[in-house]
């Protein structure tokens, strides 16, 4: 659906020093290089443009969740084949084997600088982030919890959509999970949106935009359809920046624009200002 | 009787010139229709007309997108593709009927929302989030019946109701099947093939859990018989709209929570 987002070159010198040995991987955004050791300390951020590449789930969790504060829902849930799409288990049963990953979201509870969430993390490495039944009802469950419990929730969305292989079953779980958050929304709690790359389609026109706040990290794509449809109608090249983070916040739909080194912060100071603070010493 | 079709006979059908738009149905299933305009944030969009009429006597507010019969009303209604400001107008007219106690009934034909540079200004994604989440919780009796193609969150945006209806050949789709072959085997060409496998068909909505009525359509298709048709639609509406009004507005509520809640399918 998407291009392929790193394309990591191997530059092999047949050299025995370990430097020259150096792995690199290209920025999507500004096309340089960047030595992969460098890139991975950086939480990969392109050092150049400042791109915030694309996380796994676990690597997410653990610059975001206090340690080993994380409580995951639902990890065995898996997706069936609601219209017995060809090669769809298939293609599942490698993905699952690739990434250790059941679907493309991971939701549970944590804590951020002591304050408890409902923490969800959708990895574009499943089947590029899209929402199929799993999602869908992973992402439902995490607010209806949060509801119950009187929690807030922060959603890490990334996504190319709804999910093509499970039909129009994919299409409704954009009213499933709205309906969730609208919800979770009506019992006065707090949703925080963060979009990272990519945030678009069935997920931008759902759940991801319907945050009490929106944030989105820099240079990430959001969007609702993708650019290379829009070219088709229209006829002509968009300008780079179509699309990206810094464009939807010009046009009104992304509250603020925050670095991946600040993101903790950022959303410990919110959770705090909405009354989420922490639990006294002692109590569970 | 329903006719058996291939769904992508069907999808030749609901293209067919003269199939009936919704400017053809409402003169014959409601009176005293005024149409509104406008979002009161943007702009009017044509793709989207609403308004106020009377169903057996009974206002009710409608809303819904509109194809035209000929390029020239294609043109302006852009072929039935709204912008931000036409699911915004439609999310208006719903908290008006909201307001004013009125059931909302929801016409959907649409092949998707626009997709272009003014739209992605404007919040696509945005305001058809909106519309999904607020008629959920709208606290009004909806109903909505799929006319023709029912193309993405474009027509998921008037989707959000208490019982669904298809005509008997229409299609409700996760993409349109053109764009659902160039997207997974990078090849429109195989429309065809994508609309055998998709499983886009009023049937196929029923057996999913996602419509729960299928209105027959006369031989041969909605455009042999205008007046039929129309009598189909409004058969089924006068019998819906005043049972769902007879109920308490919490238990529809949470009907529909449900109704959506519950589709899915996975294994843990």
């Amino acid at each position: 659906m998407f291009e392929d987002f790193f394309n990591v070159v191997k530059k092999r010198f047949n050299d025995t020093s370990d430097e020259d040995q150096a792995e690199t991987v290209k920025c999507p955004r500004c096309q340089s290089s960047i030595i992969l050791s460098r890139y991975e300390e950086l939480h990969r951020v392109c050092p150049n443009c400042n791109y915030h590449g694309r996380l796994s789930a676990k690597e997410r969790i653990s610059i975001t969740a206090d340690k080993d504060s994380f409580c995951e829902f639902d990890a065995g849930m898996k997706s069936c084949n609601p219209i017995d799409f060809p090669e769809y288990a298939e293609k599942q049963a490698e993905l699952r084997e690739s990434t250790g990953l059941n679907d493309a979201v991971v939701t549970g509870t944590a804590t951020i600088k002591g304050s408890p969430v409902v923490l969800g993390i959708m990895d574009s490495r499943y089947m590029m982030g899209s929402m199929g039944s799993v999602v869908g009802e992973k992402i439902t469950r995490a607010f209806e919890y949060a509801a119950e419990h009187d929690l807030p929730v922060v959603l890490f969305t990334a996504s190319g959509g709804a999910r093509m292989q499970e039909g129009i079953v994919s299409l409704m779980q954009m009213a499933k999970t709205s309906g969730a958050v609208k919800m979770h929304s009506d019992t006065g709690n707090l949703y925080i949106t963060v979009m990272t790359d990519p945030t678009t389609g069935g997920v931008t026109a759902s759940f991801a935009s319907l945050g009490d706040i929106i944030i989105a990290e820099p240079k990430v794509l959001i969007g609702f359809a993708g650019r290379r449809v829009i070219e088709g109608t229209i006829k002509q090249r968009l300008p780079d920046d179509f699309q990206l983070a810094e464009f939807m916040h010009e046009k009104g739909f992304v509250d603020m624009i925050v670095e991946r080194r600040k993101m903790r912060s950022v959303l410990s100071h919110l959770l705090k200002l909405h009354g989420y603070v922490p639990k006294p010493e002692g109590e569970v | 009787m329903e006719e058996k079709r291939s769904a992508w006979e069907r999808l030749q059908l609901v293209h067919t010139k003269g199939r009936p738009t919704i400017r053809d149905y409402i003169p014959l299933i409601f009176t005293d229709f005024y149409e509104m305009h406008g979002d009161r944030l943007f702009g009017d969009d044509k793709a989207v007309i609403g308004g106020i009429a009377r169903l057996d006597g009974q206002p009710v507010t409608i809303i819904a997108q509109v194809k035209g019969r000929d390029i020239n009303e294609n043109k302006t209604c852009n072929f039935a593709m709204p912008h931000p400001e036409g699911y915004r107008k439609a999310l208006r007219l719903a908290k008006q009927a909201e307001k004013f106690h009125r059931p909302v009934i929801c016409f959907i034909d649409t092949p998707g929302a626009f997709c272009g540079v003014a739209a992605e200004e404007r919040g696509q994604g945005e305001a058809i989030a909106k519309n999904i989440a607020e008629f959920m919780t709208l606290r009004t009796p909806i109903i909505s019946i799929v006319l023709g193609e029912g193309g993405s969150g474009g027509a998921l945006a008037l989707g959000v109701c208490d019982e669904l209806a298809m005509l008997e050949n229409a299609e409700y789709s996760v993409l349109s099947p053109r764009g659902f072959a160039s997207i997974l085997w990078k090849d429109a060409s195989r429309e065809q093939e994508a609309s055998e496998i998709m499983m886009i068909t009023a049937e196929d909505m029923v057996r999913l859990g996602v419509a729960e009525t299928i209105i027959e359509e006369p031989l041969g298709g909605a455009h042999n018989d205008l007046d039929k048709i129309s009598e189909n639609i409004k058969e089924y509406l006068s019998l819906k709209i005043p049972e769902k009004c007879k109920k308490d507005i919490d238990v529809l509520l949470k009907e529909r929570y449900t109704k959506f809640r519950k589709i899915g399918e996975f294994t843990e």
